[in-house]
């Protein structure tokens, strides 16, 4: 937090600027009570009281715009030394490339903050296109240190859609989900990337490919909620084709018969029984095969025994797991057990 | 660790009201209008609010408003859509609304609106979701709902759900808790709940609660207490709460609250030895946590904490004020 004791020995004081004498500092209305600040409070007091001065007087000078940079390494939350920084910037016409290299060096271990990323876009903005490849790799950066970092994922799409630079989305979503196939993030651009590229063909060209990769990530995790859902996400708008899809069938009862981590897989086939798939006897063996003595044997309705299962493994969610077998039709479309 | 800590977690607000000039309030200054609310509403929350001088706090949200109508974080700063709803909800809690020019503010959200039915936050026009909730409930507790173009407005939040149930930030945005809560929310006061998938966002959100009991904003991300709120009220809203299990989230709120506690009975400006609190500036996140932990223990109808609105975030009985008197 702050510049070290160092960095704040050789930092002089505003007050002891001499290119700063003809101005008078304003400090913050705020009412009485002033408690003697520390001394690292003081020297940022100071240089906010400096800032409201030139704000005030809306001064559009050089050494305004390097006011605002001083205020914002002290505190990069304040949007309105932005706001000020934006107007300084179009009023000086000041080359937004070095702005970019400022908003890097301000973004280390400020990453959360929405005015930079704000900033960045605006900025980003008005140098347009050509900036496309810059911002993807600033993207990237952060992201190497923080793959969910739900700003640089809005700032990246964002990118795409507003500058360009499709072309190897896929592949980095594929790079990210190598490193942690759990990266939800990733998942989400992947979807972002199949349904919106204009250098790929759409969904429906590329749902054949893309169940298999996702086919493949479920078997490698099937604890990993996201791939389910990426999965039934192939399929949008079309159940049926998802119903009949023998791979997605298929890599649940896989993953059924190996008895481990099977929640998600139970609860797709759930899915699957309720949008009328006809399950054959392998299902019912293998849902059997995880029945407990507790179980009632004797339902013989696949569904309701999913259900039943459900509610016993994933026990934080019973009352969902109940309520899906309360809504299950009587008579269901699923193998008879005995 | 059983119980609700209430008096520490008072003194603490109450203490941080009257603190201006150590680093974190400085920090903070141009945040305050957020501040203030998540304070008072959890003081309300936990029937203290007659412990604030209302007449100061109310002159002082007034001198946060421009010209535009619009307020800010605080004295000094630039208007922004975030601080608009704080400032409203704050004289919400104190009934004190009729001093508001209503056609003013209501001029400054409805300039925000942008062709798609979006919201931008300010003048510099970034637009999220979560611009859009605040739109909505504020001019819904101004009774000005239909100044905006409400179609619109519901068409664009419908643009960003996923094909999980979930609401992102902006259209293909990843699906987020937070982000969530503000489109449901936004659907739920302008009556179109109907165009959520309610059995289907319902699992997703049931499916953020971790084996600690606690909730989580995203899959495999760590659980948070802000997200009882965001979670919980979506839930609510939604008619799902049922879906989790309510004793164990009492238990994780209950725990952070504790620890919480603990930290914050530290002088923040010379304790080093505790880490986390007396490095981060963020200050500010201690009140944030405090409010959304004791919000959500109000969802889950913990005894002692009135209940809250899940869709405006302000207690029940100032909702009914608003909409009932």
């Amino acid at each position: 937090m702050g510049s070290d004791s160092d960095e704040e020995q050789h930092r002089v004081r505003l007050s002891q600027r001499p290119e700063w004498s003809d101005v008078t500092p304003v400090p913050q209305d705020d009412g009485p009570n002033p408690v003697v600040p520390i001394a690292y409070t003081q020297e940022f007091t100071e240089v906010m009281d400096y800032f409201r001065a030139v704000y005030l007087a809306d001064e559009r000078s050089p050494r305004a715009l390097g006011l605002t940079a001083e205020a914002i390494e002290f505190n990069p939350g304040n949007y309105t030394v932005w706001h000020f920084r934006r107007m300084l910037l179009e009023s000086l016409s000041s080359d937004l490339h070095s702005e970019l290299g400022f908003l890097e060096r301000i973004s280390e271990g400020n990453s959360k903050n929405y005015q930079i990323w704000h900033h960045r876009r605006w900025v980003a903005e008005k140098l347009g296109p050509e900036s496309a490849n810059t911002e993807l790799e600033f993207t990237k950066k952060i992201l190497s240190i923080d793959a969910k970092h739900y700003h640089a994922w809005s700032h990246r799409q964002w990118v795409l859609q507003a500058l360009g630079g499709w072309e190897y989305e896929l592949n980095y979503c594929s790079e990210l989900l190598e490193e942690d196939i759990f990266n939800n993030s990733a998942w989400n651009q992947r979807y972002f990337v199949i349904t919106r590229s204009p250098v790929l063909g759409g969904l429906e060209a590329m749902r054949e490919s893309e169940v298999h990769y996702t086919v493949e990530a479920i078997l490698a995790h099937p604890e990993n909620e996201s791939s389910w859902r990426y999965l039934r996400g192939l399929y949008r708008g079309e159940a049926t084709l998802w119903v009949n899809d023998p791979q997605v069938s298929v890599v649940c009862l896989k993953i059924l018969r190996s008895k481990r981590n099977y929640v998600f897989a139970l609860s797709t086939l759930l899915d699957l029984l309720c949008h009328g798939l006809q399950a054959n006897q392998d299902f019912g063996d293998a849902v059997d095969a995880l029945k407990t003595s507790d179980l009632d044997k004797h339902d013989t309705d696949l569904a309701r025994t999913v259900c039943s299962i459900l509610e016993r493994v994933d026990p934080l969610r019973a009352n969902y797991w109940n309520w899906r077998k309360c809504m299950l039709p009587h008579a269901t479309n699923s193998a008879s057990k005995k | 660790m059983g119980e609700l800590v209430t008096e520490k977690h008072v003194r603490y607000i109450l203490a941080a009201e009257k603190r201006k000039d150590d680093f974190e309030s400085v920090v903070m200054e141009h945040l305050r209008m957020n501040g203030v609310y998540w304070g008072l509403t959890t003081l309300d929350l936990l029937g203290k609010l007659d412990t604030v001088d209302v007449n100061e706090f109310v002159s002082w949200v007034m001198s946060c408003q421009h010209e535009s109508g619009g307020f800010s974080g605080n004295i000094g700063h630039d208007p922004h859509i975030l601080y608009t709803l704080s400032a409203v909800q704050v004289l919400a809690l104190f009934n004190k609304l009729d001093i508001i020019d209503v056609d003013k503010v209501t001029k400054y959200i409805v300039s925000l609106q942008n062709e798609d039915g979006s919201f931008s936050g300010d003048i510099w026009g970034e637009v999220d979701t979560r611009f859009s909730y605040i739109a909505i409930s504020c001019l819904s507790i101004l009774h000005c709902l239909d100044k905006i173009n409400v179609e619109k407005a519901v068409k664009y939040i419908l643009s960003c759900k996923n094909m999980d149930g979930g609401f992102g930030c902006t259209p293909g945005g990843e699906s987020h808790a937070g982000q969530i809560f503000c489109c449901v929310g936004a659907l739920a006061i302008t009556g179109s709940l109907d165009l959520v998938d309610k059995d289907l966002l319902g699992w997703w959100l049931c499916e953020r609660q971790v084996k600690s009991g606690g909730l989580n904003g995203r899959p495999e991300k760590l659980p948070d207490v802000c997200y009882s709120w965001w979670v919980l009220s979506s839930l609510i809203m939604i008619d799902r709460v049922h879906w989790i299990n309510k004793e164990k989230l009492i238990k994780f709120i209950l725990n952070c609250q504790v620890v919480l506690a603990e930290l914050l009975s530290c002088d923040f400006e010379s304790d080093t030895e505790n880490g986390g609190i007396s490095d981060r500036p963020d200050d500010a996140v201690d009140i944030f946590h405090t409010y959304f932990g004791v919000a959500g223990l109000s969802l889950l109808e913990y005894p002692g904490v009135k209940p809250i609105d899940p869709a405006y975030a302000l207690p029940v009985d100032v909702v009914d004020r608003i909409f009932f008197k």
